[in-house]
């Protein structure tokens, strides 16, 4: 294991992408993940890499898919309002099948909002954001060394199904500190037979293509795509579970959140109470069988969220309904505090749902 | 002192409010501790006030943020006013006394007075306030000490201003060693 360093949560995201083989990177300025993009002007041109300061968010994620078309590693990184710009650009990397890490340090919305932390991006990356049926991986790493560990696999996966993965943080986990480890071991390569490489006249054109005229071809090409999706359902759903087995509250929060829920669970357990957490890592695909599983043994479920709840209509869902799901939020830059989980910990055992 | 020790630094931009934070943070990992340093990103930190919070512990650390600190280190009147009503009953306030008049009013804490503004003007490195201030932290905090200093400030100290290394330590030092 290499030495640990302190690094910021968009430093680490930035220096994990290079170690993955990622050797091209377009972005546009924003607070609160700048830093991503200044580490990769630093460190780009030092290995011949191609980093590139686009003119606008959009340049940027076209230029992505430009990249990705030639199957080369490649990112892109943004904050909320330049996600939503980027949104056309992520439809057309689905459309053609391309693969692409984008990375969204989420801020305050909607609109330009504030730069303050927010987790309001939570439909945006897991519906869609984009027109069309598509999905998008969703990573959501809660320490500096899952910014870097997730980034790594969010390129693995990108590449093992052909399309954009996505590290959904904020903009505490970008700005923090922490101690990391950059050995981000054997990189899986994976072939890609499709790509744009130029022919030397010894094969046939390969097209990357999200145009089909004919809507029984554009059918099928959507049918397939939701296979793909289901395998990605099957197998590579992530999740942490925090004493979750005598738990009969069960908090569900991914990201920052995650860990103020943790300081509240801890004093909880300390008064008593049996809470436990499910800590969704990819929020798509969503740890539904878990959280079902534990709906049969917990007697209500919070959910934490810095948005106005997004993410416990996944958990409803998820649970079918079977118990009561609470909200504890705060929005527009505002971080819950440990106390304000506490209280609701506190109030649902006493009073939510019934044996 | 529990195994946990949550500090908040704060005063205005420019300062090394952060550097200082960064110090202690790099400090706690070569002690083989748990550590978390979050900066305050806000507009106020583009030349009005800045913090950082920094965690330092033997667990795992939940969330990074500190709302009610162990150990406050105030460098302006602003920060003062703004969070000492947070720490912690029995908690430490330093104070940078040659830019705050103000005496601290809670009567439950361990406050320290320090004139580190003067002092950092009088020894020739007016820019170090920030360290003499964290040498004090240093001596007060049960769990803190003068160990790893040196291999701390190699961290945070960037090659390019390695001549600096030898007056931060003497920062330090003279914080450490200040008798009030």
């Amino acid at each position: 294991m290499s030495e640990k360093v302190l690094m910021k949560g968009n430093e680490a995201i930035a220096e994990a992408a290079i170690q993955a083989g990622c050797h091209h990177y377009f972005g546009y300025p924003i607070t609160p993940q700048t830093e991503v993009a200044a580490y990769m002007a630093k460190r780009m041109p030092k290995i011949g890499g191609t980093f590139l300061q686009a003119e606008s968010e959009v340049s940027a994620i076209n230029m992505v898919i430009g990249v990705a078309s030639t199957g080369k590693r490649v990112m892109t990184s943004s904050s909320s309002p330049g996600v939503s710009l980027k949104a056309e650009g992520i439809s057309y990397l689905a459309g053609c099948d391309l693969p692409a890490v984008v990375v969204n340090v989420q801020r305050g919305g909607p609109g330009l909002g504030g730069i303050q932390p927010s987790q309001s991006d939570y439909f945006q990356s897991t519906k869609g954001g984009g027109h069309g049926d598509y999905r998008n991986i969703v990573l959501a790493p809660s320490s500096v060394q899952e910014m870097a560990s997730l980034t790594v696999k969010a390129f693995d996966l990108a590449d093992k199904y052909s399309m954009v993965s996505m590290i959904l943080a904020d903009g505490t986990m970008g700005q923090m500190m922490e101690p990391v480890s950059l050995d981000v071991g054997e990189v899986t390569k994976y072939e890609k037979p499709w790509a744009l490489t130029g022919t030397k006249c010894e094969r046939e054109h390969n097209i990357v293509n999200s145009l089909y005229l004919k809507p029984e071809e554009l059918e099928i090409k959507n049918f397939e795509r939701y296979e793909k999706y289901k395998a990605i359902e099957e197998n590579e759903v992530m999740y942490e579970e925090y004493l979750m087995d005598d738990a009969e509250v069960c908090v569900v929060a991914f990201g920052i959140t995650s860990r103020v829920a943790k300081n509240a669970i801890n004093e909880a357990r300390a008064n008593g109470v049996k809470v436990g957490m499910i800590r969704p890592i990819t929020v798509w695909p969503f740890p539904k069988k878990v959280l079902e599983a534990a709906a049969d043994k917990c007697k209500a479920f919070i959910c934490v969220e810095m948005s106005m709840g997004q993410m416990i209509e996944d958990v409803e869902l998820a649970i079918r309904c079977k118990k009561p799901v609470y909200l504890c939020n705060r929005v527009g830059g505002m971080i819950p505090t440990p106390e304000e989980v506490l209280a609701k910990i506190n109030e649902v055992n006493e009073n939510g749902g019934a044996f | 002192m529990s195994k946990t020790c949550r500090l908040l630094f704060a005063g205005f931009g420019g300062q090394g409010i952060l550097f200082a934070g960064k110090f202690l943070a790099y400090k706690g990992l070569i002690e083989d501790k748990q550590v978390s340093w979050l900066p305050s990103y806000g507009p106020e930190m583009r030349g009005g006030t800045a913090n950082c919070s920094v965690i330092i512990s033997d667990e795992p650390i939940g969330s990074p943020i500190v709302d009610a600190p162990d150990v406050l280190i105030a460098m302006n009147l602003p920060s003062l006013e703004k969070y000492e009503n947070s720490v912690v009953s029995g908690g430490k306030i330093f104070v940078d006394s040659t830019l705050i008049d103000k005496k601290v009013e809670r009567t439950d804490v361990d406050v320290y007075y320090i004139p580190a503004t003067q002092m950092a003007y009088d020894n020739n490195i007016k820019t170090l306030a920030n360290m003499i201030i964290t040498g004090k932290v240093l001596k007060e905090v049960e769990s803190f000490s003068l160990d790893n200093v040196d291999a701390a400030l190699k961290k945070v100290v960037s090659a390019r201003k390695i001549e600096l290394l030898g007056v931060n330590e003497t920062a330090i030092k003279s914080g450490y060693d200040y008798a009030e």
